[in-house]
């Protein structure tokens, strides 16, 4: 068997939703040892949620749920109890990472801050997710993933067009801002661990969603107001011609020609037709001014060919097309079939499905499932009894506290 | 202090996704080289974005931003003593980066092997577009096709209107899955002393983020496409109009008794108490005409007064902030999100500080982008110990170009 990056690395996980257990699954997905904590009886939000197999509205059978818990140990605690403090306070003992995204002060005020957690394990890393942050004026605000998103200046700008102007500003599709913030989570706690190896030393991570989603849009968005006072809106088109356009049936095709050559490849490709000769699209700066007229007329052309064909034909020809891929598209992607991008997993309440795999591609220590996500306080018996000894006997005492 | 102090990267990515990955690392202390060429300069130099055609002056900005705290080298790659000068530096770095498309630093003696053969603990990964392998690995990507390509296009846009492209933002969401897969192959070297190659293909790390829109088709054979602002559950849940041209702000309800607080912070208004609105399920079905009478009460206030009402009731509201709004916000500026550094032609830029504090390492902003060249005596003379005659010979014969 490969060998595992992350191996012998122990999180623990208090999260819920998306960003907090995407940053963990990315960890344990590479070995980590990630042991999620969720509320007894109702467990993680994200159980509650859509999509479910077969439409069955079954908190083990959320996709959601499912994908973004892999490879995770499930166990259940209450630590608003004194007892499930003190069982909190075990557990951190041995960890080297915990993650939370509770609203700040919440932790202080269950004596499990990091200043807690540091007297217990110095040598471990806390890293908090909020919408905010830990400090500054809006610390204490809520926001939901439609919130949060707007908050980065990406929203702002969602989607690009003047033809959108005075429509509302948009999410990204599902909860991509909040994959966003998880990764984002993941990158500092991964830099935390590297200087723990060197040093021997713990720190505090504080993660501000806002600010995670600013850092994507860090180049052509904030520092552009920034440094030149250049309010961007929707009104600047994102691509002034090509882009996204209609092709056959119904459909969409995507493509652009940064690069002059790219255009004369298109032209080519096109076989030539009189109106390309046309002054008006003579450079980049004339077909950007003209980019209304020209992409009627691609158009014109474009809707012969289904979004595949357009796909590849453009790319044997030098003109980087790309396709607008719907789920399905993505599962029949003979190129993400090859790279094996789809993996099969199979959970005791649906049985085998296909997920998503990952990001990367290790040579050393490759992507692997070991385990789906677990069933609510599926791993209470392995942790309890098998890690910090508690007997039977006790184990139910705490089950009938509503503890665990 | 730094987190990845002694670290050394050999940086030969262009654009964004790449820069934005070794920027984050230069963030947390790691020494960035960045690798440019006059022959193939990092375009973001000089001009072209998705926002338009950029002059000088946003280029300075722009590449500035994703620069920042890196050392700059030109060398160039398509003449023999310039490869063999990359292998040299090979030999002194942790790290290898490039996002040239696939196939590339094999074919100018750099690939993995090579290297490995330089280096036998180096790490060594490639960000392309659709990855080293398969049958689409030579195919070229752009940002704008990016999104399309991850199927995150599809999802977004409103109800029956196209699909929407993705800002450049989706580069920089690769350049993070990189950062991330850098930094899980340094802490297993520091572990077990082994490197390795990473492929990364940024069509993947982008279908990653939306891993349940892909599972309602493999469970349920469901095609899910652009739903505006909806949420499955909740409603209210959208963008509203407030006073002011094109602001907005956004706000969301979960439950019975956030609704009763967003209703009692607009006045609690005649339509609130109407049957269709009375539980969750039917606010849910009723969304469109509840939108605009909410809108009725948000039009009347600027959306940093909407923020405010309804976050003292405990109700989540954001304001849909442009990049005007986030400078001047003092949120951000209690948390120093955007500081300054002293470019030696432009003054004083703004770049964003790193997306997270560390209590101990916290990292800081230090030096702004490279002019082109800039440290080829710092590289050459004092990392690579080349005299003085020898740098000028080179850079006459163009392999400091």
């Amino acid at each position: 068997m490969a060998e595992s990056a992350l191996a012998g690395v122990k999180v623990l996980e208090y999260c819920q939703m998306v960003a907090g257990p995407y940053c963990t699954k990315l960890m344990a997905d590479l070995g980590a040892e990630v042991v999620k904590i969720e509320k007894p009886g109702c467990g993680d939000e994200a159980r509650r949620r859509p999509p479910f197999f077969h439409d069955i509205p079954d908190p083990e059978m959320s996709g959601l749920f499912l994908y973004l818990n892999t490879n995770k140990l499930g166990i259940t605690l209450n630590v608003e109890t004194e007892a499930g403090k003190k069982i909190f306070k075990g557990l951190v003992k041995e960890i080297d990472i915990l993650v939370e995204d509770n609203p700040p002060g919440v932790m202080k005020e269950q004596g499990l801050d990091y200043q807690t957690l540091r007297e217990l394990n110095p040598r471990s890393i806390m890293t908090s997710i909020t919408p905010f942050g830990q400090t500054g004026p809006y610390r204490d605000y809520k926001a939901y993933p439609l919130n949060v998103f707007q908050s980065g200046g990406e929203g702002y700008l969602t989607p690009s067009g003047v033809e959108n102007v005075g429509r509302p500003p948009l999410k990204a599709g599902g909860f991509l801002g909040e994959y966003d913030c998880g990764l984002n989570a993941a990158i500092a706690t991964m830099g935390a661990l590297y200087w723990r190896k060197t040093s021997e030393l713990g720190q505090f991570v504080d993660i501000s969603k806002q600010e995670s989603l600013m850092s994507l849009n860090r180049m052509d968005v904030i520092v552009r107001y920034a440094n030149e006072r250049k309010l961007l809106t929707r009104a600047q088109q994102g691509v002034p011609y090509g882009g996204i356009l209609p092709c056959k049936d119904d459909d969409y095709t995507v493509f652009v020609t940064w690069d002059p050559r790219q255009w004369e490849r298109l032209v080519s490709m096109m076989g030539n037709p009189d109106w390309a000769k046309d002054e008006k699209f003579k450079d980049h700066g004339s077909r950007f001014e003209h980019g209304e007229l020209l992409n009627a007329l691609l158009v014109e052309w474009l809707v012969n060919y289904t979004k595949d064909e357009l796909y590849h034909m453009g790319q044997a020809k030098g003109v980087p097309f790309g396709m607008v891929n719907t789920s399905k598209n993505l599962l029949d992607s003979k190129h993400l079939k090859e790279r094996e991008f789809f993996v099969e997993i199979d959970h005791s309440q649906t049985g085998k499905v296909k997920y998503p795999s990952a990001p990367h591609k290790f040579s050393q220590t490759p992507w692997r499932l070991d385990r789906p996500a677990p069933l609510l306080g599926e791993h209470n018996e392995e942790m309890y009894r098998g890690r910090l000894g508690y007997s039977k006997e006790e184990l139910v005492r705490l089950r009938n506290a509503g503890v665990i | 202090m730094n987190a990845l102090a002694g670290i050394r990267i050999l940086d030969f990515t262009r654009i964004v996704a790449g820069p934005q990955a070794t920027m984050l690392l230069a963030y947390m202390g790691a020494e960035v080289i960045k690798v440019e060429s006059r022959v193939y300069l990092d375009t973001l130099r000089t001009e072209v974005t998705a926002a338009g055609v950029g002059t000088e002056k946003t280029a300075v900005g722009m590449f500035n931003s994703m620069n920042a705290n890196k050392l700059g080298i030109t060398l160039n790659l398509s003449s023999p003593k310039g490869v063999e000068l990359a292998k040299r530096l090979v030999k002194i770095s942790d790290v290898v980066v490039d996002n040239f498309r696939a196939g590339v630093m094999d074919k100018l003696g750099l690939g993995y092997l090579a290297l490995k053969e330089i280096k036998p603990d180096i790490i060594v990964i490639t960000a392309s577009s659709h990855g080293a392998t398969g049958p689409e690995s030579r195919y070229s990507g752009f940002a704008v096709t990016m999104g399309p390509l991850s199927g995150l296009s599809y999802v977004t846009g409103y109800p029956g209107g196209p699909p929407t492209i993705l800002r450049n933002s989706v580069d920089s969401r690769c350049g993070n899955a990189a950062a991330f897969a850098i930094l899980v192959a340094l802490n297993y070297r520091h572990d077990t002393g082994k490197g390795q190659f990473v492929d990364l293909s940024a069509r993947e790390a982008l279908s990653c983020s939306m891993g349940d829109i892909i599972m309602d088709y493999t469970m349920n054979g469901r095609v899910q496409s652009r739903n505006g602002n909806r949420d499955d559950i909740m409603a209210p849940h959208n963008c509203y109009r407030c006073k002011g041209e094109d602001k907005w702000v956004s706000i969301a309800v979960s439950n019975d008794e956030e609704w009763e607080a967003l209703c009692q912070a607009m006045g609690n208004p005649e339509w609130t108490s109407e049957e269709r609105f009375s539980n969750q399920l039917s606010r849910w079905q009723n969304q469109e005409e509840m939108d605009s009478l909410i809108e009725e009460w948000t039009i009347t206030h600027t959306h940093y007064e909407v923020m405010e009402i309804l976050q003292r009731a405990r109700v989540a509201a954001v304001p849909s902030f442009s990049n005007e709004d986030l400078f001047n916000d003092p949120h951000c500026q209690e948390r120093e999100c955007l500081v300054t550094v002293q470019h030696p032609e432009k003054g004083e830029l703004y770049v964003l500080a790193p997306p997270w504090k560390l209590s101990a390492t916290p990292g800081r902003v230090t030096r702004p982008a490279p002019m082109l060249g800039e440290h080829n005596e710092y590289v050459f003379g004092e990392l690579l110990g080349m005299s003085q005659d020898e740098i000028a010979k080179l850079a006459k014969e163009n392999v400091f170009y």
